[in-house]
């Protein structure tokens, strides 16, 4: 699975792997989006440590699951974002809607 | 400018095969001896580009997609995507960053400007209802 999903308190920490791409991207949201709506968190954070590629369909993951924070009203970060990946978010603006570290 | 390799790949549009087409490209590219960086560059380039073809080109069915790469002899490579799907309406709004006309499965938008960003030159040629090719150019800097 390209997506590892576990509550930390009231945190819900999304781990990522592999490679980001439209094709992979269908399970990761559907899999993230099935757990914040069961668990309810209070935040929400996208760990991309273990992401070796990513194309603009990572930038419609964290836009979409920007969304779906707002909607239940929890915070969106991003952890481990390696320095490539990083490029592409701050490309897209992701910064204005999400903390990356 | 003499082309000094070529590679050709065809390939059914389905999103597992994205895969595939970028790496099979960056394979070819790093006989230039690119940095980690502009492999990088050219994988993401190509991912754009292939996508498209999936999401956009193709739509509702399967169809082909046709990758030519040439490798030239200052050190630079072309890469050609092209399909033979739907076509492009209005080419200079599809290059709009933050447009798409597929905003229920949360594309950003964000294909064509990336694939603008990460190579030096981007031409889209398209016809409506006969296909799109997309060439992107690169020169890899030497790391002398």
């Amino acid at each position: 699975m390209p997506v590892n999903i576990e509550m930390i308190e009231n945190e819900a920490v999304a781990v990522l792997s592999g490679e980001i791409d439209q094709h992979s991207a269908k399970d990761i949201r559907s899999e993230i989006d099935s757990f914040v709506e069961r668990n309810m968190p209070s935040s929400l954070v996208l760990d991309f440590g273990g992401v070796t590629f990513m194309d603009s369909s990572g930038i419609g993951l964290v836009m979409g699951r920007y969304r779906l924070s707002q909607s239940v009203g929890c915070t969106l970060a991003l952890s481990n974002t390696p320095a490539n990946i990083k490029k592409i978010m701050k490309f897209a603006g992701i910064e204005k809607i999400a903390r990356i570290d | 400018m003499k082309a000094v390799n070529e590679i050709k790949i065809t390939l059914e549009s389905r999103s597992v095969n994205e895969g595939f087409a970028r790496s099979a490209v960056a394979v070819f590219a790093s006989q230039l001896d690119p940095t980690v960086e502009e492999i990088t560059e050219i994988k993401t380039a190509v991912s754009e580009a292939v996508t498209n073809c999936i999401v956009h080109a193709y739509k509702d069915d399967i169809g082909l997609i046709y990758i030519n790469a040439k490798i030239f002899d200052d050190n630079s490579i072309r890469i050609r995507i092209r399909d033979n799907g739907c076509g492009i309406q209005n080419i200079e709004q599809a290059m709009e960053p933050a447009f798409t006309t597929d905003a229920a499965s949360e594309r950003a938008g964000l294909g064509f400007a990336i694939m603008q960003s990460f190579t030096d030159k981007i031409k889209v040629f398209s016809t409506l209802g006969k296909g799109t090719s997309v060439v992107l150019q690169k020169k890899i800097k030497s790391k002398k």
